[in-house]
């Protein structure tokens, strides 16, 4: 019996799932309403300045390639099973069309995130 | 039954699924009028009309009280046993009874489960000895803490009612469900058993535990209070943790 190669999928979902649990919340507080309108944060908070030194140091690259990349992960996988409940049972097929765009976007994000220096 | 608590003249309209394969080309309801009373159970109705109304019938029961795991139907669009639901809590609307989801009709209310009992024989439903003892060695000791890692899910009655909730098996039969898989882990988490590595292939295929999708009906319909959903999510984490680990355990790489 062939083994299936889900854990990698699966393992990857749940470390976004614990991760946009913990942080989620607190991401779409900070950079949707606190930030935007100044409230009890310093008003450059998120300016471009700011954002690139933070993009630029190893550590805010480690934070904003999990963040990211998890995130991805975890809805790339939600939808793949959406789609096998929506009647699409090839799973290779469905594979291809969630994962396939969540490596490539990985893909770029390292490379942006490398890119853009230290 | 009492007598004392039924309603003299009260009936309830019971829907029955009927098809016999031999007669009919596709399956239909027939409506029963069945005498009511609070602590008739839908078996009993059953029984009712087969004795009194329409010997043609077939359903399967056995013991009565939820033990035999025999009278799983589909009672208004839900797996239930039919000798511990009560027409009272239907009345004074009509109870619809059918063949329990997701199986072949065999005939009227019997459904073919082959599939399930060939899932069963596979994943070596028993214990299998950690080490062999002899007589003289007395028996396995296991603490309570040990017992309770297993106890639930050797409450399993094979009524496959978690079958006929799993909207995944009702996708592709090939999965290998909610109640095989709670059992499976019942005798991987039990002390005494050393077995694991025969119930591991099956367990890591794509039809295995990785086919479940966490809707967790399974555990809401188990008429014994099985957690499959539970047994499920349990051996993802170990099939995800030997998948990882299996480069670095002794052995391991080759399976």
């Amino acid at each position: 019996m062939k083994r299936s190669s889900a854990p990698i999928f699966w393992s990857m979902f749940g470390a976004g799932g614990l991760l946009s649990a913990l942080v989620g919340p607190a991401l779409v507080y900070l950079t949707g309403i606190a930030a935007p309108l100044s409230w009890g944060v310093p008003l450059d908070l998120m300016s471009y300045p700011r954002m690139l030194a933070f993009a630029q140091h190893w550590a805010g690259k480690a934070v904003v390639f999990l963040v990211v990349a998890l995130f991805l992960w975890h809805a790339a996988h939600r939808i793949y099973h959406t789609l096998h409940d929506l009647g699409l049972h090839s799973k290779a097929l469905g594979q291809w069309i969630v994962y396939g765009p969540s490596a490539l976007l990985t893909a770029w994000l390292a490379w942006a995130l490398l890119s853009i220096g230290f | 039954m009492a007598e004392g608590d039924r309603s003299p003249g009260a009936s309830i309209e019971v829907e029955v699924l009927r098809y016999r394969p031999e007669q009919d080309s596709e399956p239909f309801y027939q409506s029963f009028t069945v005498p009511y009373a609070e602590d008739l159970s839908v078996l009993q109705a059953l029984q009712h009309i087969k004795d009194d109304l329409d010997s043609t019938l077939s359903f399967r029961w056995s013991c009565r009280m939820a033990i035999c795991g025999s009278c799983g139907l589909m009672i208004n669009g839900i797996p239930k046993l039919g000798c511990r639901t009560f027409l009272r809590e239907y009345y004074p609307g009509r109870v619809r009874v059918g063949p329990l989801n997701h199986f072949p009709i065999e005939r009227d209310l019997v459904v073919d489960i082959e599939d399930f009992v060939g899932k069963l024989e596979k994943i070596h439903p028993y214990i299998i000895p950690r080490e062999p003892r002899t007589l003289d060695q007395g028996e396995y000791l296991q603490t309570p803490r040990q017992l309770q890692r297993y106890l639930q899910f050797s409450n399993c009655i094979n009524c496959t009612l978690c079958y006929a909730a799993c909207p995944q098996y009702g996708l592709d039969p090939a999965f290998l469900g909610p109640g095989i898989t709670a059992l499976l882990h019942r005798y991987n988490a039990d002390s005494r058993d050393g077995g694991q590595a025969k119930r591991a292939a099956i367990m890591h295929a794509e039809d295995g535990v990785w086919g479940c999708t966490a809707v967790s009906y399974c555990s809401e319909v188990c008429p014994k209070a099985v957690d499959p959903a539970n047994a499920i999510n349990q051996n993802k984490m170990a099939s995800a943790m030997d998948y990882f680990l299996r480069f670095v355990k002794p052995g391991g790489a080759r399976k």
